[in-house]
């Protein structure tokens, strides 16, 4: 589950990392008296340097215009009106683009240096990994593959956490000096902190930066400028306040929909629908869509303890889809049971109508009397094939469409 | 005996009082009668609906019925608790297929279970499978009905979990008179290799679902190591999946360790990187995890790969026959 920028940065100041202070607006007339605020807050002058930054998970804001700096009320204003009226178009929104309903005016910072610090867990070592790297501010995944020996890496104890030492460690190999070490180890020690008691599997600050030296600071400060955090949705039931965080208006509404069900539903841009139970089987079944020469629609999992009425939700969102041509279910019973499909299917029949082909392919937990149901039902769902194996079902769902 | 568990393992439920506890452990003795009690902490001394007894502790499971092996249905925010009871009171193979563990409760429990079994000898060794997975099957002969637990499927295989019993088959139904063991991530796609392998002829030794999570207990190799050198098992087919780096470190490790004929297959060659399918392990990101990398290092380290979810079994069968 992700959150907002705004909302990664008050965990992180909560967590006693330093971040420059910032304001959320939700109007054009907010942004004048946001910009005055923060600029008065940051202890900068009249004209002081901020930056209207939009509020959505998808990257590519900068680019997009949805990042603007600005000096005077006048110009967050006029900023603010861009972004809440226009809808926001990146590489990661899709052509149709977003709604931007939350802006963040935050203080300006000068910059001396800027670093990437972040913790994940790392799959393969079953550890929490702190990595860092003096090449911050820009892709990290393009350092990563330029130049690997610049990214640095620190495994956390499972039950110790992060040590004082590790982060000191790494500060000094970072770069950092005088009092800037001790600030980036203590900003180290948070985000570990943080990432274990929010159950995090991502929290990451780029850029943490260093400011220019000053009367007041000679060794420059040391803070956090954007934050992006996710965390573990497993773990939800013991992190209220984190859940609470979460934003339907991000999501997409089918997606979201079959989350209310049990279901798992992620929309593709393809026109057969597909009907699965078991992630893995689910995938493979688009795989085998795909090596026919067709295109998925989508990947839906119903699981394993599905009830016929969740079941029969799935085919609604699938069919509710405008671009579905043809519709494959493929369940291999094992929990779920072949009978609680079959009847799902009749259903769905019932009540919004196969107009598409429907390829049925059922094997496992009571398989016969799944296909007696839909034998019994045959004449009313006149689109509707049986097929023998996996090969075969995506043979016909195909050739189908192709007709 | 072939891997983990046999007609001889002791099985008993942690959470059969709750439902799906109590829906499986039904399921088990319908195909074998491996399951010999169950734990659910305050229920102690009554009995279940199939008449095995209740105990309050695993430690008291253990002492009451000579337990060897469990599995775990109890909720998620319980699980690695209840992982970490099974291991303490001794217990040897441990199948968690409670679904939605939070990581963070894996990271330690992996931990701790690593500190236990350092230094043991593989005899002694705590086998962790799981979380979020099927469970474990050594399928038997066909001795009964598999209508009711007085006549169950098999009196000489062992079922620990959620799959269903009779698509397996053993080495003495199977046309070729030679098994294969199978190692999963994925549940139902581990269901269609089994179905698939015994269209081929094949029978399978054990099947071991090692779940979709991104931390969990036994790996590949752990199992890949125990087919190697286990009698019962002819070759093996390993079911990857997208996301993390397992399969290709598996593949480097076979290639040095193995000599029996292997097959594979990878799920979600065509899914888009950054996605969750389902799976909280199948996720690509960062250019790691990809599904074309994990078919390469498996095609060079010698496994016959199944191009497609339907051609397992032709795969499995090309690599026996090869």
């Amino acid at each position: 589950m992700k959150i907002h920028e705004h909302q990664a940065r008050q965990i992180l100041h909560d967590a006693g990392v330093p971040v420059p202070p910032g304001v959320v607006i939700e109007s054009i007339e907010a942004a004048a008296g946001a910009y005055k605020q923060v600029v008065s807050d940051a202890g900068l002058g009249e004209k002081g340097l901020a930056v209207v930054k939009a509020q959505v998970h998808a990257g590519g804001r900068g680019k997009a215009g949805f990042v603007k700096l600005v000096r005077s009320a006048e110009e967050a204003t006029d900023a603010a009106r861009f972004m809440l009226s226009n809808r926001m178009v990146s590489p990661q929104t899709g052509a149709e683009g977003l709604d931007v309903r939350k802006l963040l005016i935050a203080a300006g910072v000068d910059i001396a240096k800027e670093y990437y610090l972040a913790i994940t867990t790392d799959r393969a070592t079953r550890r929490n990994v702190l990595i860092a790297s003096s090449e911050g501010g820009v892709e990290i995944e393009q350092v990563a593959e330029d130049k690997p020996d610049a990214i640095l890496k620190e495994p956390i104890h499972p039950t110790m956490g992060l040590q004082a030492h590790q982060a000191r460690r790494l500060a000094f190999k970072l770069g950092f000096t005088g009092k800037q070490v001790n600030e980036a180890t203590k900003i180290m020690l948070a985000l570990a902190r943080v990432y274990d008691e929010r159950d995090c599997s991502l929290a990451e600050i780029n850029p943490l930066i260093v400011t220019p030296p000053t009367d007041e600071h000679p060794d420059g400060r040391v803070m956090a400028i954007d934050a992006k955090f996710s965390f573990d949705e497993n773990a939800m039931f013991r992190q209220k306040a984190i859940a609470d965080m979460f934003d339907p208006t991000e999501e997409n509404p089918s997606e979201l929909r079959a989350h209310k069900f049990g279901l798992s539903y992620i929309a593709m841009d393809g026109n057969i629908g597909c009907l699965v139970n078991g992630a893995g089987l689910a995938m493979s079944t688009m795989d085998i869509i795909k090596h026919h020469g067709g295109e998925p629609a989508n990947f839906l999992d119903v699981g394993g303890g599905a009830s016929e009425e969740a079941v029969t939700e799935g085919f609604r969102i699938i069919l509710s889809d405008q671009a579905v041509k043809g519709v494959l279910v493929n369940i291999f019973g094992g929990i779920m049971r072949c009978d609680v499909i079959a009847q799902a299917i009749v259903n769905a029949a019932k009540e919004v109508g196969f107009k598409v082909p429907l390829v049925v392919r059922l094997e496992g937990t009571n398989v016969e009397s799944g296909r007696k149901i839909l034998e019994d039902a045959k004449s009313s769902i006149p689109t509707m094939q049986a097929a023998l194996d996996l090969e075969d079902a995506a043979k016909k769902v195909t050739a189908a469409i192709a007709s | 005996m072939p891997i983990l568990i046999d007609a001889s393992t002791r099985v008993i439920c942690q959470g059969i009082t709750g439902g799906f506890g109590q829906l499986h452990t039904k399921g088990c003795l319908l195909y074998s009668p491996a399951v010999v009690g169950g734990v659910t902490p305050g229920k102690g001394g009554q009995k279940d609906p199939n008449g095995l007894p209740i105990f309050n502790t695993v430690a008291d499971a253990v002492a009451g019925t000579k337990a060897d092996a469990t599995m775990i249905f109890v909720p998620p925010p319980f699980a690695a608790d209840a992982i970490l009871e099974a291991a303490a009171a001794g217990i040897r193979v441990i199948c968690c297929i409670t679904e939605g563990v939070p990581v963070r409760d894996m990271v330690r429990t992996r931990a701790a279970l690593d500190e236990m079994n350092a230094g043991r000898s593989e005899k002694e060794r705590i086998y962790l499978v799981g979380p979020n997975c099927p469970g474990v099957i050594t399928p038997g002969p066909k001795t009964g009905s598999g209508e009711s637990k007085d006549d169950p499927y098999t009196r000489e295989g062992c079922k620990i979990g959620i799959m269903p019993g009779y698509i397996h088959t053993h080495v003495s139904e199977s046309k070729s008179g030679r098994s294969v063991g199978i190692v999963s991530r994925s549940g139902t796609l581990t269901y269609e290799a089994v179905w698939q392998t015994s269209n081929e002829g094949y029978g399978q030794s054990t099947c071991v679902g090692i779940g979709g999570d991104p931390v969990r207990g036994v790996g590949f190799i752990d199992c890949l190591e125990l087919f190697e050198k286990d009698a019962k098992t002819d070759g093996v087919l390993m079911i990857g999946e997208i996301g993390g780096t397992d399969e290709e470190a598996a593949a480097e490790w076979a290639q040095s360790n193995m000599s029996k004929p292997l097959a594979a297959f990878i799920a979600g060659r065509t899914a888009p990187p950054g996605k969750r399918m389902g799976h909280a392990g199948a996720i690509i990101s960062g250019g790691e995890g990809g599904a074309e990398s994990k078919i390469k290092a498996l095609r060079d380290a010698g496994f016959e790969i199944a191009e497609t979810p339907a051609s397992m079994g032709q795969a499995m069968k090309r690599a026996m026959e090869g």
